[in-house]
C-alpha cells in the first residue's frame, strides 16, 4: 500500500487518476480505516487529504452560504453556532453518525462518498440543495449533492475525482430544515428510514419545500411529490396526510436485516410528517427570533 | 494454555479429549474475564491453538476469535416454541398446567428443554402438572449455555398466559401470583420439596414498591412477571493459607464473572474476624487445585464460598491449637474471635489474645504452614425467585418501545456484596430487555447469519435503558453458612414476559414472538 499526503486537491486527483489498483481517499477514516483494518478493502494507494490547506475549515461566504471542507468533522459542525442556526437539519443528520468518538473524525464528504443509502448526513444536504466542489483530471466542477450517490457503495464521481468541499446555500429568511431517522434503539445504529425536510414560508404558508428520504431506495430520494403536497399549505392535517402518502408512494425499500419493506414504507410516512412539523416550527421560529433558533443537533 | 473461560478444568478435559492428551499434561490458566453469560463453559477453537503449538515445536500460539466469528460460531441459546395450557379458577387459583416445549439447538442433543420445563411452573403451587419436551435436532448452528438456560423461554410462555388469564378474569396479575406462590415445604413443579424460599417475600416487596403507584399516561403499560432459577452446587475444591504477616490468600477454581472473589473474600474475612483488605482471593490454574466445575448455574459465590468458609474453619482450629500449645492449655480451651485466639474463659487461664499476625509470624517454628482445604459437591443449594415490573411506552405510529422504568425484586438469600448483587440484577434485566425487544439472529436465504456484528445484532446501549431499580430481598438460605443462594441467572428469567405483558397493556396487542420489534407491533396494531 502506498500512502500519499498531497498538499492540493489537484495533486490528490493526479495521484488517483494515475493509480491502477484500489484507491481510497482518506479524510476522517471512519469508514476507510475500519474497512482496512477488517481486511475488507486493502487500497494500493491511500491518499490522505488532511494536509491540504483549508480542508478542515468551515467558512461563511459573502452571500450567507457556507463552505465545509472535506475533512471537517461532525463535531466541528455542531460546534459552529452560525451553521447550526442556519442549517440545523444538516447538522443534526451528521450528528447522528456513530458515537462521540466517531463524531470527532467522521466527515460529511466521507458520509456522502461511502455511498450508503442509509447515510444520515446526506438527506439533509439533498433537502438543502447543497452542492459539492469536485476536483478531477478535467479540473474543478460543481455537482448537486443529489446527483452524487449512484447506488449502494457507489457514487457518480469519475476516476480521479475527489470532493474538495460541500456548499450550503444562504439560508435566507423564514426557512427551516430538519432531519430525523428511525432506529429501534436510541443511538449507535443505522437508519431504518431517514427523512429530511427543508422549507421556506411566506407568513404561515409554505412557498418552497424539498423533502429527501434515506434508506428506502438504492440512493437518497428527493421526492417532488412530497414537496408538492405541502407547498401552498400551512401544514394542516390534510397537507400532512398528503405528505405522508407521497412519502410512502415514493419509498421503494427492500426487506433486510434492519427492517421489512412494509415497515420502512409505513415509517417513511410517519417521519415525513414529524420532520415537516419540526422544519415548519423552525422556519416560524427563525422569523420570530431572527436567525437565533437553536439547532437540536448534537 | 491461557484462555478466557468460565471453567479451566472443562477446557483441560475437552482439549485433552480432542487431542488425546493425558489431563496432567495440560495446565490451563483462566485469564481475567469480561463476562461469562454461559458461552464460556465449553471449547471453541482452543484445541487448535494447542495442536498448532505442538506442530510448531512447542512455540507459543495465540488465537483470537473476531466478534463476527464469535457471533457465527460459538452458539446462541436454543430457539424455542411453546404451548401452555393452564387451568385457573375465577379467584385466580391455578388448578392444572400443561406445557409442551420444543427447543432446537443444532445437530446434537443439548437444547435446555428440560430446564425450561422445570423452571416454567416452579413459582406456583399447581396440583396437576404435565411436562412434555422435545429436543429438536436440525442443521443449524449449535447452541451454547446462555444465562439461566431455557428458563427465560419457559417464563415467556407461562407468565404471558398467566397475565392474559388474569386480565380476562379482571384480576390483578400480581395478586394472582401471590395466590399461587410456592413456599417452604411445598413440592416443586418438577419434583423436589422446597426448603426455605423467598417468593412470598419478593411479591410483598413488589407490592410495597413506589413504582407500582406511578400513574401511567397514554400508550403506556405496566407488565409484571416472575422467574426462577435453581442455582447450583457442583464439584468444588478450595484452598486457603495464612501468610507470614497474618494476611490470607484463598485459591478458588471458579472464574470471577460477577463479584465472586470479593464476596468470597468478605466471607473469609468475616469468619476470621479480620479486615476484608487482608484477604486476597485468587482464581487459580488447573495445576493448583482439584477439579472444579465452571462458574455456571450461579454457583461460584455459593459453592466456592461455602468451601472457603469450611477451609477457613480448619485454619482457625489449627491457629487455636498453636495458641493452646504456646499457652500450654487444652486446645478446646481456646476460642477464636476478632482475628485472634483467646482463652475460652477464666478457667482457661489469663493470656493476652494471640493475633493471626502473631500466629502467622511464628508458624514456621510452631509446626509449619497453616492452611485449610475443602472439596465437595455441596448440598444445601438455595433456589432464587425474582419478580420484575416494567413500564413501557409504545409509539403507536412507529411501534418503537421505550422502557420508562424497570424494577427488579429478587431473593438473594444473603447479599454478601450488595452492589455486586445489584449489578447482577441490573445486568440480567438489561440482557433480557435486549432479548425481548431487539436481539435476534437474522439468517439469509443461503442460511448465513446476516448480522454477526454489534451494529446489527442490537444489544441495548446505555441510553436505551432507564436506571434499573432493584430491591434485594434477603431470605437466607439455610444450606449456606452465610445464607447465600446465588443471584446471577434468575434476573434474566422475568424480562421477556414482563415486557410482553407491558406492551399488551400499552397497546392491547399480545405479541407471541420475540423479539417484539417495532415492525411486529405496527403489524399487530394495524392488523
Amino acid at each position: 500500500m502506498r500512502y500519499h499526503s498531497p498538499l492540493t486537491f489537484e495533486a490528490a486527483s493526479r495521484v488517483a487518476a494515475g493509480a491502477s489498483g484500489v484507491t481510497r481517499f482518506l479524510a476522517g477514516g471512519t469508514d476507510v480505516l475500519v474497512q482496512l483494518r477488517a481486511g475488507s478493502v486493502t487500497p494500493d494507494d491511500l491518499i490522505d487529504l488532511k494536509r491540504i490547506p483549508g480542508v478542515g475549515s468551515i467558512t461563511r461566504e459573502g452571500d450567507g452560504g457556507w463552505t465545509i471542507g472535506a475533512a471537517v468533522s461532525g463535531a466541528a459542525l455542531g460546534a459552529t453556532p452560525g451553521l447550526v442556526s442556519d442549517w440545523p437539519g444538516v447538522v443534526e443528520g451528521m450528528g447522528l453518525v456513530g458515537s462521540t468518538q466517531v463524531q470527532g473524525r467522521a466527515t460529511l464528504a466521507g458520509n456522502l462518498c461511502n455511498g450508503s443509502p442509509a447515510a444520515d448526513g446526506v438527506p439533509g444536504l439533498v433537502a438543502a440543495g447543497a452542492t459539492a466542489t469536485v476536483v478531477g483530471p478535467e479540473g474543478r466542477r460543481r455537482m448537486a449533492i443529489a446527483d452524487i450517490p449512484a447506488g449502494p457503495g457507489r457514487t457518480a464521481l469519475q476516476p480521479g475525482e475527489v470532493i474538495a468541499a460541500i456548499h450550503l446555500p444562504a439560508r435566507g429568511a423564514q426557512g427551516g430544515d430538519a432531519y430525523e431517522r428511525f432506529i429501534p434503539r436510541t443511538e449507535m445504529d443505522i437508519a431504518v428510514v431517514g427523512c429530511a425536510v427543508n422549507l421556506r414560508l411566506d407568513g404561515d404558508t409554505i412557498v418552497e419545500a424539498r423533502v429527501a428520504l434515506g434508506a428506502v431506495a438504492p440512493t437518497v430520494l428527493l421526492v417532488e411529490a412530497c414537496a408538492q403536497a405541502i407547498v401552498g399549505t400551512r401544514l394542516d392535517e390534510a397537507a400532512l396526510d398528503a405528505l405522508a402518502g407521497a412519502a410512502r408512494a415514493a419509498a421503494k425499500p427492500i426487506s433486510d436485516k434492519r427492517g421489512t419493506a412494509e415497515f420502512r414504507t409505513h415509517v417513511a410516512g410517519v417521519l415525513a410528517r414529524r420532520v415537516a412539523v419540526t422544519a415548519y416550527t423552525r422556519a416560524k421560529g427563525s422569523r420570530a427570533q431572527g436567525h437565533r433558533a437553536k439547532g437540536a443537533a448534537q | 494454555m491461557w484462555v478466557c473461560t468460565q471453567g479451566q478444568w472443562y477446557i483441560r478435559q475437552m482439549c485433552a479429549g480432542v487431542l488425546g492428551l493425558e489431563a496432567s499434561q495440560l495446565r490451563v490458566t483462566p485469564s481475567e474475564i469480561g463476562g461469562g453469560f454461559g458461552g464460556k463453559t465449553t471449547i471453541f477453537m482452543e484445541p487448535l491453538a494447542l495442536a498448532l503449538s505442538r506442530k510448531a515445536g512447542g512455540r507459543p500460539v495465540k488465537l483470537v476469535m473476531s466478534r463476527s466469528e464469535v457471533l457465527r460460531a460459538t452458539g446462541p441459546t436454543a430457539s424455542a416454541s411453546m404451548d401452555v395450557t393452564l387451568g385457573m379458577k375465577s379467584d385466580g387459583t391455578l388448578t392444572a398446567a400443561r406445557a409442551e416445549f420444543r427447543m432446537q439447538g443444532g445437530a446434537f442433543p443439548g437444547a435446555p428443554v428440560d430446564m425450561a420445563l422445570f423452571c416454567c411452573f416452579a413459582p406456583y403451587h399447581i396440583p396437576a402438572i404435565h411436562h412434555l419436551g422435545y429436543d429438536v435436532l436440525a442443521n443449524r448452528p449449535k447452541c451454547a449455555a446462555y444465562r439461566a438456560p431455557g428458563s427465560p423461554m419457559g417464563a415467556f410462555a407461562v407468565e404471558s398466559l398467566i397475565d392474559e388469564m388474569a386480565r380476562e378474569l379482571g384480576l390483578d396479575p400480581l395478586a394472582v401470583r401471590r395466590t399461587n406462590a410456592v413456599r417452604e415445604g411445598m413440592k416443586a413443579s418438577y419434583g423436589p420439596t422446597f426448603a426455605r424460599i423467598g417468593l412470598e417475600e419478593v411479591l410483598d416487596a413488589v407490592s410495597a414498591h413506589p413504582n407500582l403507584q406511578v400513574p401511567l399516561g397514554p400508550n403506556q403499560g405496566r407488565g409484571i412477571a416472575t422467574g426462577y432459577w435453581f442455582n447450583h452446587g457442583g464439584e468444588t475444591s478450595v484452598s486457603m493459607a495464612i501468610g507470614e504477616d497474618g494476611t490470607v490468600q484463598v485459591s478458588v477454581g471458579t472464574p470471577d464473572i460477577g463479584g465472586s472473589r470479593a464476596s468470597i473474600g468478605l466471607m473469609v474475612a468475616e469468619t476470621l474476624g479480620i479486615p476484608y483488605e487482608d484477604v486476597r482471593v485468587n482464581v487459580v490454574e488447573t495445576g493448583a487445585l482439584g477439579v472444579n466445575e465452571p462458574t455456571h448455574g450461579s454457583r461460584a459465590t455459593f459453592a466456592s464460598g461455602k468451601a472457603a468458609v469450611v477451609a477457613t474453619g480448619q485454619a482457625i482450629r489449627e491457629m487455636c491449637r498453636r495458641a493452646a500449645a504456646a499457652w500450654d492449655i487444652d486446645p478446646e480451651a481456646v476460642t477464636w474471635r476478632d482475628g485472634a485466639a483467646h482463652p475460652a474463659g477464666e478457667n482457661a487461664g489469663r493470656f493476652e489474645p494471640m493475633t493471626i499476625a502473631e500466629i502467622g509470624a511464628s508458624m514456621g517454628k510452631t509446626g509449619g504452614p497453616i492452611s485449610g482445604h475443602h472439596e465437595a459437591t455441596p448440598d444445601g443449594v438455595g433456589a432464587s425467585f425474582g419478580t420484575h415490573v416494567v413500564d413501557v411506552e409504545v409509539d403507536p405510529e412507529t411501534g418503537r418501545t421505550t422502557v420508562l422504568r424497570y424494577l427488579v425484586v429478587q431473593d438473594a438469600g444473603r447479599a454478601i456484596h450488595p452492589s455486586y448483587v445489584e449489578g447482577q440484577y441490573q445486568g440480567g434485566a438489561a440482557q433480557g430487555i435486549g432479548w425481548a425487544l431487539n436481539e435476534e439472529y437474522v439468517y439469509g436465504e443461503d442460511g448465513r447469519l446476516q448480522n454477526p456484528i454489534f451494529l446489527d445484532y442490537r444489544v441495548p446501549v446505555a441510553s436505551d435503558l432507564p436506571m434499573i431499580d432493584t430491591v434485594i430481598v434477603e431470605v437466607p438460605n439455610p444450606g449456606h453458612p452465610y445464607g447465600v443462594r446465588g443471584v446471577g441467572e434468575t434476573g434474566i428469567t422475568p424480562p421477556l414476559p414482563a415486557i410482553a405483558n407491558a406492551i399488551h397493556a400499552a397497546t392491547g396487542k399480545r405479541i407471541r414472538h420475540l423479539p417484539i420489534t417495532p415492525a411486529k407491533i405496527i403489524k399487530a396494531i394495524s392488523g
